[in-house]
C-alpha cells in the first residue's frame, strides 16, 4: 500500500515556484533580452578592456583585451538561456543538479563584466580604474556597514548611522577649519579633525545608548530622532561658522603602502591612496576578528541573540550593549569623516546623502557579517562608479537604468543563493532583568 | 546522613499582589536528590531563581556548605558551585555547543578565544558522564534532549556541585527521561547534589532521596519517597484528594464526524511525514493516537486543522471535504484544537488573557459588530471562563506569556472547549502540567465526549492515551500501523506497535502491510 501511495503522491506533486525557479525565469528573460540586443548591435563594434592608465602610444605592461561586443553578448545570452532552462527543471540526479547550479554561479560571476562590456560598446574601458573607483566609493558604505554590525550584533538597531556620519562630517571639518589659523602643521590638523569626527560619532552614539538602552525607548524612534537632529544641528553649524569656507580645505593626502605600492597595475591605483580608504580594510579585519575570534565578540553575539541566556551566565547585558553602541558610533564617525575630509575637503548640508541607509542595506545584504557587508558595499560602490563612467562615455540611453541593474541583480541573486537574511534574534528589544 | 550542602531558611519573596514564597525552608544533602514538587505557580521556579541569584529574596537566608552567603547575581551563584538548568533552555541557537558552554567563562589566550581547550574539556565531560554531545554542533540543529545535556555540561564546566534541574523531564520523551536519570545517577556517584523539580510523581518517587512539596508558595510538607505513593504526594501537592485514575463511562459512539482517506502530508523539509492515513472517528468516542514523537503526529494534526498543506487525500469533517481548507473554515465548522506547541500556535503571548480567549471568535456577533469589537462582552466572557477553568491568577488583563505553562494551557482549553465543538483535536494537552491541572483537563475531555463530541487525542504519554481513549491508533513512520479497541490495548502491545513491530506471528512484511492496511480502510 505504501509503495503505491508514494508513487501517487509523487505524481500529484504540482509545479512549485521555488526560489531557484524564480531566478531561472529571470535568467531566461535576461538571456533572451541580451540575445536579441546582440543581434541589433553593429558587428564592427569592439570594446577594448584596458588595465593600465597610460599615455597614448606607449606599450602597456599588460596587454589590452579587445572584445568583439556583439558576438560576446551573443554567447552570454545563450549561456544565460541554457542555464536558466536547466535550472527550471528539478533534476533527480545529483550530478546534473550540481552542473546546473555551477552554471548559475557562472552567470552570476559573468554578469558585471557583461554590463561593463555592453555599456562601453565601441570604446575603451579601463578595468583597473573601475575596480579602484568602486573601492573608493564603497569606503563610507563599508565602514558604515561595519558600524551597523557592531551595534546590531549586540541587539541594538542602529538606523542612526546616517545621522552619526553627518555629525562626524560636520564636526570633523569644523575642527579642521578652526585649526587652519593655528601654527599646527596640516597633517596634524587633519589627523585631529578625523579624531574629532570619530569622537563626535561616538558621542552621538552615547545619546542613542542613553535613549534606547537606559530608557528603553524604541530603538527605531531613537535612531530617527538622531537622524533628524543631525540634519538640523549640522546645517546650523554650517550657516553660523562655515559659510566662508565654501572654497574648501585640503583633502587628506595620499599614502603609499611600502612594497605593495610598487606592484604593477594595482600599486598606483589601489595601494597609493588616502588614509580612510585604507582604514576600511583595517576595520574589516578588526570587526571580523573581534566578532568571531574573541571573548568580546562571543559575548556580543550572545547578547544580541539571547540576552537572558547571557545574563544567567553572569554577563552584564546592558554594559555590553553600551560599549558596542559607542564603538559603533565611532566607526560611523570615521565613515562620516570620509565625506568632508577625504572626499571633498568641504562640508555641505546633508552631504552624506543617504549613505548611512545604504550602509545599513549593505549590512543586511551581508547577513550581519563583516565580509558579506564588505562585498555588498563593493557592489554598491561599483554601481556608483559605473554610473559616473557611463555619464562620461555618454551611452545612448539613460544611465540610471544601467546603474540600477546591479542592485536589481543583487536582489535576485541574494534571494536565490543566500536566502532570507535573519538578523540577531534580540535586535530591537530592550533588555530588562525580571 | 551526609552533610547539607545547601540550606534555605525562611525565604520569603513578594511580587506585586502575589506572595510567591512564604518562609520556605529546605535542606539539600551531599550526593542526594531533593525532589521539589508543586503545582504550576506554586513558587518552585521563583525559589530556584533566588538560589541562582536571578531574584533577590525579601527575607531569609541561604547557606552553602554551612556558611550564610549573599547571592547578588548568577555570577555569585556560579562561583559558589551552583548550576541551574532552566525550564526554558538558556542556549544561544546560532552558536555551537562549545561556544555556548564557554560563554561567560571563556578560555582565552590574549584577546583570542581558545575553542580547542574548551572543546577538549567538553569531550572529557561528555565521556565521563555518558552525555554523548558533539561539541561542534550548532544548538539549533540539536533535539531538545541533547540541548538539555548541553545545559548540564554548562553547569559541570563551571565546576557546579549543586545542580538545579527545573522541570527537566517536561520536554523529554520517556526514552530521553530514562537517559537523563542515568546521567543524574552518574553525577550523584561523583558527589554532585541535585534539586529535581517535576510534576511527574512517578519520576520523583523513582529518583529522589527526599521530597519537599510546595503549595501556594509555602512548604506543604516533606515526604520520604520510600514511604510515599503517587496518591499521597498528589494529595499533599493539591491539598485535597486527587483521583489519578480517569473515571469514565462506556463510550456511546454516534455518527461519524471525521473520516480521513489516504492522507499524505509533508514535513517542513518537504519530506513525506504522513503517508496514506485512513481512519474514522465517531461522535462520543475518544480516539487516542499513540506513538513516539516525530512519527507524523504533528503533521497529521496540522493537516487536519488547516495549518499545513495536504499533498494528497481527503479529510471529511461532518461529511465535508476539508483537505486544504483554511484554519478559520475548519474552526467555523465546529472543530476545536489544542495545539502541541501552546506558545507558538495556541496563544498570542503579548495579548491579554481576555483577548486570547476570543482568538477564534472575536469577529462574531457575540463579540463585535461590523467594525469594532465589544470589549465589555469580551471581558465578561473572559471573567466567566477564568472562573470556570480555574486560571490562576484570575486576572483577565494579565499578559498571556506571563502565565505559567499550566495556566496558559488552561486558557487554551477554556477557549477551545467553551465553543461547544463537535470535533476536538487535542495534541499533547497535558504536557508539562501538574496533577491537579491534568485531572481537570482530563475531566473536561471526558465531559466533551459525553456531550457528543468526537475527540482525537494525540499524546506521546502512553499512560494518558490508555486511560482516556476508547480506541488506540498507533502511528509509526507516518502510518497508522494498528488501531486497537481499548480493551485489547495493553501497555505491551501498544509499546511494541510504537516501536514499529506490526502484527505478531506474521514474518512477511507484505502480509503485515496487507493486514493493517485492510483494517485501516475498513475501520470501523
Amino acid at each position: 500500500m505504501s509503495l503505491a501511495s508514494k508513487a501517487k503522491s509523487g505524481r500529484r506533486l504540482a509545479f512549485k515556484l521555488t526560489r531557484k525557479r524564480v531566478i531561472a525565469v529571470v535568467l531566461l528573460a535576461l538571456g533572451a533580452f541580451i540575445f536579441i540586443e546582440s543581434g541589433r548591435l553593429d558587428s564592427e563594434l569592439v570594446t577594448t578592456l584596458t588595465f593600465e592608465p597610460r599615455p597614448t602610444g606607449e606599450r602597456p605592461a599588460v596587454a589590452d583585451m579587445p572584445v568583439q561586443t556583439s558576438s560576446y553578448l551573443l554567447v552570454i545570452g545563450l549561456l544565460f538561456i541554457v542555464s536558466g532552462a536547466l535550472n527550471l527543471y528539478d533534476f533527480q540526479l545529483a550530478r546534473w543538479r550540481r552542473i546546473s547550479l555551477a552554471l548559475l554561479a557562472l552567470c552570476g560571476a559573468l554578469f558585471i563584466p557583461t554590463v561593463i562590456i555592453a555599456a562601453a560598446a565601441g570604446n575603451d574601458t579601463n578595468l583597473t580604474t573601475i575596480v579602484a573607483e568602486s573601492l573608493r566609493l564603497a569606503t563610507p558604505l563599508a565602514i558604515g556597514a561595519f558600524a551597523g554590525i557592531w551595534c546590531e550584533r549586540a541587539g541594538v538597531v542602529n538606523i542612526a548611522i546616517e545621522g552619526m556620519m553627518l555629525f562626524a562630517a560636520c564636526f570633523g571639518f569644523t575642527t579642521l577649519f578652526f585649526l587652519r589659523g593655528t601654527p599646527l602643521p596640516l597633517e596634524t590638523a587633519q589627523l585631529l579633525a578625523v579624531v574629532i569626527g570619530v569622537l563626535a560619532g561616538g558621542l552621538i552614539a552615547l545619546l542613542h545608548g542613553w535613549l534606547s538602552i537606559t530608557f528603553r525607548t524604541d530603538q527605531i524612534v531613537s535612531g530617527t530622532v538622531i537622524n533628524i537632529l543631525a540634519v538640523g544641528v549640522t546645517s546650523f553649524v554650517r550657516r553660523e561658522y562655515l559659510l566662508s569656507t565654501e572654497a574648501g580645505a585640503a583633502k587628506l593626502g595620499n599614502f603609499a603602502i611600502p612594497i605593495l605600492s610598487d606592484l604593477p597595475l594595482v600599486g598606483e591605483a589601489i595601494f597609493t591612496n588616502q588614509p580612510i580608504f585604507f582604514m576600511m580594510f583595517v576595520m574589516l579585519a578588526f570587526t571580523h576578528i573581534v566578532m568571531f575570534y574573541t571573548r568580546w565578540g562571543l559575548r556580543t553575539r550572545a547578547v544580541g541573540e539571547h540576552p537572558h541566556a547571557a545574563d544567567t551566565l553572569g554577563i552584564n547585558v546592558n554594559r555590553t550593549r553600551w560599549i558596542n553602541v559607542f564603538i559603533s558610533g565611532m566607526i560611523a564617525g570615521l565613515a562620516g569623516a570620509w565625506f568632508s575630509l577625504e572626499a571633498t575637503g568641504s562640508f555641505n548640508d546633508g552631504m552624506t546623502r543617504g549613505a548611512g541607509f545604504i550602509a545599513l542595506a549593505a549590512m543586511i545584504f551581508g547577513k550581519w557579517t563583516p565580509i558579506g557587508a564588505f562585498g555588498a558595499a563593493l557592489l554598491f560602490g561599483f554601481s556608483d562608479s559605473l554610473g559616473i563612467r557611463l555619464q562620461m562615455v555618454g551611452v545612448g540611453f539613460p544611465v540610471q537604468f544601467l546603474q540600477m541593474v546591479p542592485y536589481a541583480v543583487t536582489l535576485v541573486v541574494l534571494a536565490g543563493f543566500i536566502g532570507r537574511a535573519s538578523p540577531p534574534k534580540a535586535v530591537g528589544q530592550p533588555y530588562m532583568k525580571e | 546522613m551526609t552533610p547539607p550542602v545547601l540550606e534555605v531558611r525562611g525565604i520569603t519573596k513578594r511580587f506585586p499582589g502575589v506572595l510567591a514564597n512564604d518562609k520556605v525552608n529546605l535542606i539539600l544533602r551531599k550526593g542526594q536528590v531533593l525532589g521539589l514538587l508543586g503545582e504550576n505557580g506554586a513558587g518552585k521556579s521563583t525559589l530556584m531563581n533566588m538560589i541562582y541569584g536571578l531574584y533577590k529574596p525579601d527575607e531569609g537566608e541561604i547557606l552553602v556548605n554551612g556558611a550564610p552567603v549573599d547571592i547578588a547575581g548568577p555570577k555569585d551563584a556560579i562561583e559558589l558551585g551552583i548550576g541551574m538548568v532552566h525550564q526554558h533552555f538558556q542556549l544561544v541557537d546560532v552558536l555551537t555547543v562549545t561556544e555556548n558552554v564557554m560563554l561567560g567563562n571563556e578560555t582565552v589566550s590574549g584577546p583570542f578565544l581558545r575553542r580547542d581547550t574548551a572543546r577538549r574539556e567538553i569531550q572529557q565531560l561528555s565521556q565521563e558522564y555518558g552525555l554523548d554531545v558533539d561539541p561542534d554542533a550548532l544548538i539549533s540543529d540539536l533535539p531538545v534532549g541533547i540541548q538539555q545535556r548541553v545545559e548540564i555540561i554548562k553547569a559541570l564546566y563551571r565546576q557546579a556541585d549543586i545542580l538545579i534541574l527545573d522541570e527537566p523531564t517536561a520536554v523529554l520523551t520517556p526514552q530521553e527521561t530514562l537517559g537523563l536519570f542515568k546521567i543524574m545517577r552518574a553525577l550523584l556517584d561523583r558527589g554532585v547534589s541535585i534539586i529535581f523539580i517535576s510534576h511527574k510523581l512517578k519520576e520523583v518517587l523513582e529518583i529522589c532521596d527526599d521530597v519537599i512539596v510546595l503549595r501556594r508558595g509555602a512548604v506543604a510538607g516533606q515526604a520520604d519517597p520510600k514511604e510515599s505513593t503517587e496518591q499521597s504526594l498528589a494529595s499533599l501537592m493539591v491539598g485535597r484528594d486527587v483521583i489519578l485514575e480517569v473515571d469514565k463511562a462506556e463510550a456511546k459512539p454516534g455518527d461519524e464526524i471525521l473520516n480521513v482517506v489516504n492522507l499524505h502530508v509533508h514535513d517542513d523539509r518537504g519530506l513525506p511525514a504522513v503517508e496514506g492515513l485512513n481512519f474514522g472517528l465517531q461522535r462520543g468516542e475518544i480516539l487516542g493516537v499513540a506513538g513516539v514523537q516525530g512519527n507524523g503526529q504533528t503533521e497529521l494534526v496540522e493537516a487536519l486543522t488547516g495549518m499545513r498543506a495536504v499533498e494528497d487525500g481527503r479529510i471529511f469533517i461532518k461529511g465535508v471535504d476539508m483537505a486544504g481548507a483554511s484554519p478559520r473554515n475548519v474552526t467555523e465548522l465546529g472543530v476545536g484544537h489544542v495545539p502541541e506547541d501552546r506558545q507558538r500556535d495556541g496563544l498570542v503571548g503579548g495579548f491579554t488573557v481576555m483577548r486570547n480567549l476570543v482568538l477564534c471568535t472575536y469577529y462574531q456577533d457575540a463579540f463585535a459588530n461590523s467594525i469594532v469589537v465589544d470589549d465589555r462582552a469580551i471581558a465578561d466572557n473572559a471573567r466567566q471562563l477564568v472562573q470556570q477553568y480555574d486560571v490562576r491568577p484570575p486576572i483577565i488583563n494579565n499578559i498571556a506569556s506571563g502565565l505559567s505553562g499550566g495556566n496558559q494551557q488552561k486558557v487554551i482549553v477554556a477557549r477551545e472547549f467553551s465553543r461547544d465543538a463537535d470535533l476536538l483535536i487535542a495534541s499533547q494537552p497535558t504536557r508539562g502540567l501538574d496533577v491537579g491541572s491534568i485531572e481537570f483537563i482530563h475531566r473536561q475531555i471526558i465531559r466533551m465526549r459525553d456531550a457528543g463530541a468526537g475527540i482525537l487525542l494525540v499524546s506521546s504519554e502512553l499512560d494518558e492515551v490508555l486511560s482516556l481513549a476508547d480506541r488506540v491508533a498507533v502511528m509509526f513512520e507516518g502510518e497508522i500501523i494498528d488501531i486497537l479497541p481499548i480493551a485489547e490495548a495493553d501497555r505491551d502491545t501498544v509499546g511494541l506497535r510504537m516501536a514499529g513491530v506490526r502484527e505478531q506471528g506474521l514474518d512477511s512484511e507484505m502480509n503485515t502491510v496487507g493486514a493493517t492496511g485492510g483494517q485501516c480502510l475498513r475501520d470501523p
